[in-house]
């Protein structure tokens, strides 16, 4: 399995009263009361540290994604902190940019340009994620009509793919991107084109398009594998159901992880800024997360059978005491070892070949985030690397100038 | 608002094919033409159409969408929404009509009067949008939890009508349905309802009502002057007791003056 440093970029100083005196975290968290730039500089650089000790200590891939006017990833632009991470990585980890929302950009081609540039830039070690977008982001954030939000994703992965593999120029006559002239400079290094990774929450087309397209698929939640177990059943039921083949590698899974040297020690160390990421940070009105029509008829029905809206409403209002996370499996934590067979069960659960692992939650200070990012290279990742190495695929969706890892040796005793 | 529309007695359902689009019309009562054109909460039939069918014919359309996401990709926008309506007039076989449009739907007919003036002759805008303030600025409806509908759209939030315009909590699939019939309408007014009426509204030549609620939390009457300072000819009916649904919280008022406009 590879293990993505997947970093989030929370403000790690909210108020006491945050959830009870504002509204939301997201789309209107008050900028000039809450967010001091003085301490973002401080947290970026962090941020920066940390993921370029992933790069050091053996990570597979580090990774950005895009949130907008939210306070517990202010990642606007994941290209600006992925050019960075490309020039001080030097262990050649991928560069997981998952991803740019495609449908917020006019014309599309501006993620196929920088796109291009981070792949050329990090001589070939760009994943290049393609997420629909929350509503949160593309309807309420960036003001595209909810009803656009899925048309507008597809055109601008058509516009994008095209501009990555069609010699330009050539014209491009489409319902939101109209273009004469379409000719990047330059195209991306990796051919035909870096490695699509989409992202989501559970949408149907989403997987359709997956197997059409030969993509990956990450499922990005933060209720841990019991929650997500419904969903990937739903992706591999959809994959067979399409006739693709059942390589683990297709398909990634977003976990909060937290290590320490025992169980107890986790515990100590880490439920506060757990209790932080939960209670803060996932502040959010049920309305800001899917205004009418940003799902389609088709996902909505879904959604109603599988009762997701129950069982997100049932997910949120659980207490976050440490009993509950770790044992509803939101957080995967404690030693080295727990840790290590918590997550090979959840891989073979949902049968995924990413493991996109949050290493720091919400407000976790710097120096424990360095803790828990260590321990995780040194103890864990040895231990789940070759959980898949006895059934033989092959991971098509590795960016091809990225190191590649998995012939470093197993830990004896490993659960591989 | 989530009543599902059901003909009245003695009223047709008719369903016309627009183009690509079928149409779905209630059709009751006798007498002069009139189109009406709902809002948000969906075709209803309300006491005010009671009223107007009791002398005129009255075809209640319903907004297209809803039902199909497929209509939405042929209506990319307002443009193509007001040619439709206009499409839909030729296929009714009504010439010249009288225009009653609530909310959204009073955007959609003061548009339609001012892409084809010669076809409207009278115009009645019960609490239109269409125009933006900063210094009144229309809440975002899809920003509020359901249980703060009540207090926005009516003027007293305890009154009976109350639940009538809250989903259930514990329904999802009316929940869905009222947030695709919701879907249907943001499609054309996201994420401010000003599409640029203000730039054709000096083509329209009907004279019109205006009938605003004195208490409308979600359309502030304060917007009725962007009516009234624009259009040719026009009075102005403030509707006490009413928020942004007179015709259901004053009936009787609303009914007066609209019956009382018409055919003038």
């Amino acid at each position: 399995m590879k293990s993505i440093f997947f970093h989030l970029m929370p403000y790690r100083d909210l108020p006491e009263d945050f959830e009870t005196k504002y509204e939301s975290i997201w789309v209107t968290p008050p900028n000039a009361e809450l967010c001091d730039p003085r301490k973002v500089a401080q947290y970026y650089q962090w941020n920066l540290d940390e993921l370029e000790l992933a790069d050091r200590l053996g990570f597979d891939g580090v990774g950005v994604n895009e949130h907008h006017q939210n306070g517990y990833g202010f990642m606007a632009s994941p290209n600006l902190m992925a050019a960075a991470l490309a020039r001080r990585t030097p262990n050649n980890s991928a560069l997981m940019v998952l991803g740019n929302t495609l449908a917020l950009y006019s014309p599309a081609t501006r993620v196929a340009e920088e796109f291009a540039m981070l792949d050329v830039l990090s001589n070939g070690r760009l994943a290049a994620g393609f997420p629909v977008g929350t509503s949160m982001d593309v309807n309420f954030c960036y003001g595209v009509p909810p009803t656009q939000t899925r048309p507008r994703f597809r055109e601008a992965e058509e516009l994008i793919i095209q501009a990555w593999t069609r010699p330009g120029p050539f014209s491009f006559n489409g319902e939101y991107n109209q273009l004469r002239y379409v000719n990047p400079w330059p195209q991306p290094l990796q051919k035909p084109h870096p490695p699509v990774w989409l992202a989501g929450g559970g949408s149907v087309e989403t997987w359709e398009l997956a197997g059409n397209r030969d993509y990956t698929y990450s499922y990005l939640s933060f209720f841990g594998a019991k929650f997500g177990k419904k969903l990937m059943d739903g992706f591999w039921a959809k994959m067979d159901e399409m006739g693709v083949d059942r390589n683990p590698f297709r398909a990634g899974f977003a976990q909060l992880i937290c290590v320490s040297e025992t169980d107890e020690r986790a515990e100590q160390e880490y439920l506060e800024h757990c209790s932080y990421f939960f209670k803060k940070c996932l502040h959010i009105p049920g309305y800001f997360f899917e205004a009418p029509g940003y799902r389609t008829r088709k996902s909505t029905e879904f959604a109603i059978k599988t009762n997701q809206p129950g069982a997100i409403a049932a997910a949120a209002a659980l207490e976050k005491n440490w009993k509950t996370l770790t044992e509803e499996g939101f957080i995967v934590a404690g030693s080295p070892a727990t840790v290590a067979d918590r997550l090979v069960e959840l891989a073979k659960t949902l049968r995924v070949g990413n493991l996109h692992a949050l290493l720091q939650v919400g407000s976790m200070p710097h120096e424990l985030t360095k803790k828990n990012i260590t321990l995780f290279a040194e103890e864990v990742i040895p231990r789940i690397r070759h959980i898949w190495d006895a059934e033989g695929w092959t991971h098509n969706w590795w960016p091809s100038g990225a190191a590649d890892r998995s012939a470093e040796r197993a830990v004896t005793g490993s659960q591989a | 608002m989530t009543t599902t529309s059901t003909a009245p007695a003695g009223a047709e359902e008719r369903t016309v094919d627009v183009g690509p689009i079928r149409a779905r019309v209630l059709v009751a009562g006798t007498g002069r033409p009139v189109l009406y054109l709902h809002g948000a909460g969906g075709l209803v039939w309300d006491p005010l159409l009671e009223s107007l069918a009791a002398g005129h014919t009255v075809h209640a359309v319903e907004h297209p969408g809803a039902g199909s996401a497929d209509d939405l990709s042929h209506l990319p926008g307002i443009w193509e929404l007001v040619l439709f309506y206009d499409e839909l007039l030729d296929v009714l076989g009504l010439d010249t009509v009288q225009v009653v449009g609530h909310s959204f739907g009073g955007m959609v007919a003061a548009e339609l009067a001012a892409n084809n003036p010669r076809r409207v002759s009278r115009l009645v805008l019960i609490a239109p949008i269409g125009f933006w303030r900063d210094d009144a600025p229309v809440p975002d409806i899809a920003a509020i939890p359901p249980t703060a509908l009540p207090g926005l759209l009516l003027a007293d939030p305890e009154g009976p009508l109350a639940d009538a315009v809250v989903p259930p909590a514990d329904d999802p699939q009316a929940r869905f349905e009222t947030a695709m019939r919701m879907a249907s309408i943001l499609h054309f007014i996201w994420p401010i309802p000003e599409k640029g009426l203000h730039r054709r509204i000096h083509r329209i030549t009907a004279p019109t009502l205006l009938v605003w609620g004195a208490q409308d939390k979600l359309v502030s009457p304060v917007y009725a002057e962007e009516f009234t300072s624009r259009l040719r000819d026009s009075r102005l009916a403030l509707v006490d007791g009413a928020g942004h649904l007179p015709p259901l919280e004053q009936p009787a008022v609303v009914r007066d003056h609209v019956l009382g406009f018409l055919d003038g």
